[in-house]
């Protein structure tokens, strides 16, 4: 890992490589859609949907090449999206488990 | 104080800062403000994404029977329009790093021209919203066979990208104006940082893309 300056960042030839491959997995989730894959056409798509996001951000945002301050960062974001979510979803996606009046 | 007394092991640089010790420390104080920035819009956009997850689980049939009207040609095709244009993007960022200005006005340029044609696409998407009544609003019709509540799915495919579409907008903003720079050769193999940060901001709209894509037009096709 380099620290500084355009030491160890990838070459054009790698953010083509990038690129074809983010474009190999759009074409996959086009595809998965339409597959009967019960409740995990869903998780299929997000998990493509992730693996997209991480080759842009370790190689075409060199998140992989910046200082590690930069990763604790973005995992922060993560950790804070995560709480916002999870912490909603278990009031509004657990109502209708208990037979409350109002839910 | 005169900034030659902290240009330090870089020498004097008309780019150094007078409260930075080098060019380098410069450069990772901006990133990681880049960074820290993104975080906050990574939250922005959060929001509506949560919003998303409590009307889907609560409307799932309307979320995908609406989800089928959404043109999925025009958003693939949209998809990897901004792919293309992150490309672009990434070699705007190394052309700068290696002080290449004319292949820097290249990049750039296809950067601005590929965001242009996503948000032409964007415009015919929401005009054909607008003749089929599917508009959230008074004008609103609720689709033939659909819940009602097949409105609140277009009501967050509007918010969510006309966000992403206002973003765009910024974001071309901003490589005109690096555009305008690059001309004048104010990137240098010494000094580039503002085609990193706006490349930064470019790529993260591009992930946000890459969440609403499958969110929004890829629900329930395989029921057709």
């Amino acid at each position: 890992m380099s620290r500084n300056g355009s030491h160890g960042h990838p070459t054009p030839g790698a953010y083509v490589g990038i690129f074809t491959a983010l474009m190999l997995l759009t074409a996959l989730t086009v595809w998965a859609a339409f597959q009967h894959l019960g409740i995990w056409n869903t998780p299929v798509a997000l998990a493509i949907a992730v693996a997209k996001a991480l080759l842009v951000a370790l190689i075409f945002m060199h998140l992989r090449y910046s200082p590690r301050l930069t990763g604790i960062v973005v995992t922060a974001s993560v950790l804070w999206l995560a709480i916002l979510i999870v912490i909603t979803a278990s009031d509004y996606l657990t109502r209708s488990w208990l037979p409350i009046y109002g839910r | 104080m005169s900034e030659a007394a902290h240009g330090g092991a870089q020498g004097a640089a008309p780019e150094l800062q007078h409260h930075f010790e080098s060019l380098s420390a410069q450069k990772e104080a901006s990133s990681l403000g880049m960074w820290i920035f993104l975080v906050t819009e990574v939250l922005f956009f959060g929001g509506m994404f949560t919003a998303y997850v409590v009307y889907r689980s609560n409307n799932r049939a309307a979320f995908e029977g609406a989800s089928n009207l959404l043109d999925i040609r025009l958003g693939a095709f949209n998809t990897a329009v901004l792919i293309l244009s992150s490309l672009t993007m990434a070699l705007a960022v190394w052309a700068a790093s290696r002080g290449k200005k004319n292949l820097i006005v290249l990049f750039l340029a296809s950067t601005l021209l590929l965001g242009s044609v996503f948000l032409g696409v964007k415009v015919v998407e929401y005009s054909q919203k607008f003749e089929h009544h599917e508009v959230p609003g008074p004008h609103f019709i609720v689709p033939h066979g659909l819940p009602r509540q097949s409105e609140m799915f277009f009501s967050l495919y509007f918010c969510m990208t006309g966000l992403h579409a206002l973003h765009m907008i910024i974001g071309i903003g901003l490589l005109a104006w690096l555009i305008a720079k690059a001309r004048r050769g104010a990137f240098t193999v010494r000094y580039s940082t503002p085609v990193e940060m706006v490349g930064l901001y470019w790529h993260f709209v591009d992930i946000v893309w890459i969440f609403l894509f499958p969110l929004l037009y890829l629900l329930g096709r395989h029921t057709l």
